[in-house]
């Protein structure tokens, strides 16, 4: 079994408002186990409490009810400067009136480390970060890049059981932050200290993180990889937060493993996987599909095949049918959206639905795109539509 | 799968200005302009004609202030070798006692008020108690209350604290140095707060929370991150503290006693009998001074501003 490095026990944090008696509760009962060496996610909006779980960790906030432990101690009452944690912060909180070597030094004279080791282990850890060629300059002088790689310095430094980075490259511009998410990600894997990062951005959750916890109004709602996270979306607001997402209300006919029947109007049936196995007929369910999962193809013209033969559209249908975990129906082009890489269908099906398709341009032009109005048949396989637990 | 828009959407109507309204709107503004040109002018001048005129006075080499004869500096140079025309209770030796008098309250009014009004800042920036923004709120009174109110409420205030003490101890505390120190403690105490509070305001409290973070206790917090941050408005609330105390006259005037003659008061004594040159030879000065004061107080404030 894998070792525990922090653990959450029903942590609870509510801020007193201006109201009488009234409170805001920031984090409500969350729970969680961060594993050694881990480099673990904490996703969500603004104002989703992610920021306040990190802070209680970091010792800036109490708990009001919970227990956090780090290393398997309880540090209710340890202050920040006892913990054995370091915090990368959003706007670096570099001090201004020291250099950046100076600023990396700060730490570890305060754990009484002599000037001159002090010194020789702040050089490493520039080095480490590249910038050792700037430790006499001011931190207003760096670039943000450079900035946040001395704000990690600083934190490393002090060679803490656990890093805290505070969405640390919420201020830098896209490419930088590219580039900088594949640096974070390959430090932590050398250095294997655990890692928690807080980020809104579920690009660059998924990018870096071993394992995600999503987070809404002060609530985990699931914990997984990347790809559970992705593939299997516990909650709709887990789906709808992680990429784009067709939603589809329907009621169950019927329940046979491993796939349920979702009557989504009169003249539309389709199979979905379920998690929920206390899931009964004539509940009213959400179905969410992946736009990338959904395949085109035109119900008037004849499919092209790369050796040049050709077929007609009822010849591919009968073809897929034959495969009964497909969901194969007919629809009508809406909308389309030339985005590059791939093509945004908004697609109409069934009585009043709409799905949203999203279709790989790896061809030439026209063999893949479809027209406004065209008539289309839609497959996917019926594990890709999957009914959410409310 | 491109879309074509429908040619009803697209309007063909002409644009029509206005000529005559353009005009006029243009004349209005033209008019808005000069307006705001001449509003500086005049509010400066109505503000700052009074102290040129006395500046310039001081130069004049003639005992009227109604015509100039010419720059002299003999007034200036007057002040300084004992001799003031025809007024008899001037003489230099008294004028830099009450200098020296002027400095030695400034100084130690200014130390304890600097001390004081930023652990009163810290207390109002940092802190976490009920009643937090009343007292805030407080802190602007002794700003905005008339001096006169101040000098009267400290005298009473003294009176009412020297009987109480002569009842306890059987002896009577005297006027002096000490109530004007602690009556220039009083007001400056606000001024101080004002200016490190404002420091502490643009400070980015994470700064804190990094040292704390890094190891280092709330004292080493204080002396390594906050103090070194907030000096700057803690000098320049300390030059304005010192400022203050030195132009004070009014609060002065009621809490001083026997041999205790700032420089204000000393002024005012003499304008008893009538203005003389050689007044507005002092006056210059200590406007010189003051001015000095003050603007090395807003250089240190503005230039570190960008700092945090």
């Amino acid at each position: 079994m894998r070792q525990v490095d922090v653990e959450l026990r029903n942590v609870v944090k509510a801020f007193p408002t201006r109201h009488e008696s009234g409170q805001l509760v920031a984090v409500d009962n969350v729970s969680l186990e961060i594993y050694r060496g881990e480099f673990f996610a904490l996703l969500g909006p603004s104002g989703c409490g992610k920021t306040t779980t990190l802070r209680m960790i970091a010792g800036f906030e109490d708990a009001t009810s919970g227990e956090i432990l780090i290393r398997g101690q309880a540090v209710q009452n340890v202050p920040p400067f006892h913990r054995p944690v370091n915090t990368v912060f959003q706007d670096y909180a570099l001090f201004p009136h020291m250099t950046v070597l100076e600023n990396v030094m700060f730490g570890l004279e305060m754990e009484g480390v002599s000037k001159k080791e002090a010194r020789k282990r702040a050089q490493e850890a520039l080095e480490m970060v590249r910038l050792h060629q700037a430790e006499d300059r001011r931190p207003r002088q760096l670039s943000g890049g450079q900035q946040q790689r001395v704000a990690l310095a600083r934190a490393l430094v002090k060679k803490p059981a656990v890093l805290l980075l505070d969405e640390p490259l919420g201020a830098l511009d896209l490419k930088l932050r590219k580039a900088l998410q594949y640096e974070l990600a390959a430090l932590q894997e050398t250095l294997g200290i655990t890692f928690i990062y807080v980020t809104h951005d579920q690009e660059e959750a998924m990018t870096m993180a071993d394992r995600i916890a999503v987070m809404n109004a002060g609530r985990v709602l699931q914990v997984g990889t990347p790809e559970e996270i992705y593939e299997t979306p516990a909650t709709e607001f887990v789906a709808d937060f992680i990429g784009e997402t067709n939603f589809l209300r329907g009621d169950i006919l019927e329940v046979n493993n491993p796939f349920a029947q979702v009557c989504l109007d009169e003249t539309l049936t389709i199979k979905a996987a379920f998690n929920d196995q206390a899931l009964t007929s004539g509940s009213r369910v959400t179905v969410a599909i992946r736009p990338e999962k959904v395949n085109l193809f035109s119900a008037t013209g004849p499919v092209k095949y790369a050796d040049g033969t050709n077929e007609s559209p009822e010849e591919h249908r009968e073809l897929l049918l034959r495969d009964p975990d497909i969901n194969l129906v007919r629809g009508r082009v809406l909308r389309a959206n030339y985005i590059g890489t791939d093509t945004r269908y908004v697609v109409s099906i069934g009585q009043n639905q709409q799905l949203v398709a999203r279709v790989q341009n790896y061809g030439l032009r026209s063999d893949t795109t479809f027209h406004i109005d065209q008539e289309v048949y839609i497959f996917w396989d019926a594990e890709h539509s999957r009914v959410l637990t409310e | 799968m491109a879309r074509t828009l429908s040619p009803s959407r697209i309007t063909t109507e002409t644009i029509h200005y206005d000529a005559n309204r353009i005009r006029r709107d243009m004349a209005v503004r033209k008019i808005g302009k000069i307006g705001l040109l001449l509003n500086p002018i005049f509010t400066y001048f109505f503000l700052w004609a009074p102290i040129l005129l006395l500046v310039i006075f001081s130069f004049n080499d003639s005992r009227s202030v109604s015509t100039w004869r010419g720059f002299t500096l003999r007034w200036y140079n007057n002040i300084f070798n004992d001799i003031v025309g025809t007024e008899a209770r001037f003489s230099t030796g008294l004028m830099l006692n009450a200098l020296g008098n002027s400095l030695f309250v400034g100084i130690i009014a200014t130390i304890i008020a600097t001390i004081i009004g930023t652990a009163v800042a810290l207390s109002l920036a940092r802190g976490n108690y009920p009643g937090k923004r009343f007292v805030d709120s407080l802190l602007y009174l002794p700003v905005v209350i008339p001096e006169i109110t101040q000098g009267v409420s400290l005298l009473i205030f003294f009176n009412v604290l020297f009987d109480f003490m002569s009842t306890v101890t059987g002896q009577r505390a005297q006027f002096g140095f000490g109530t004007i120190i602690i009556a220039h403690v009083a007001f400056n105490i606000s001024y101080v707060a004002i200016v490190v509070r404002a420091r502490l305001a643009d400070m980015n409290p994470r700064l804190e929370e990094a040292a704390r973070d890094l190891g280092a206790n709330e004292w080493q917090t204080f002396w390594r991150i906050t103090f070194p941050l907030i000096l700057p408005g803690v000098i320049s609330g300390a030059l304005l503290a010192f400022t203050l105390s030195l132009d004070d006259f009014v609060i002065t005037f009621f809490t001083s006693g026997v041999g205790t003659t700032t420089l204000p008061v000393f002024v005012y004594g003499l304008l008893k009998l009538s203005v003389t040159p050689e007044i507005n030879a002092i006056s210059t000065l200590i406007l010189v001074v003051s001015t000095v004061l003050i603007g090395i107080s807003m250089l240190i404030q503005g230039r570190n501003a960008t700092r945090l």
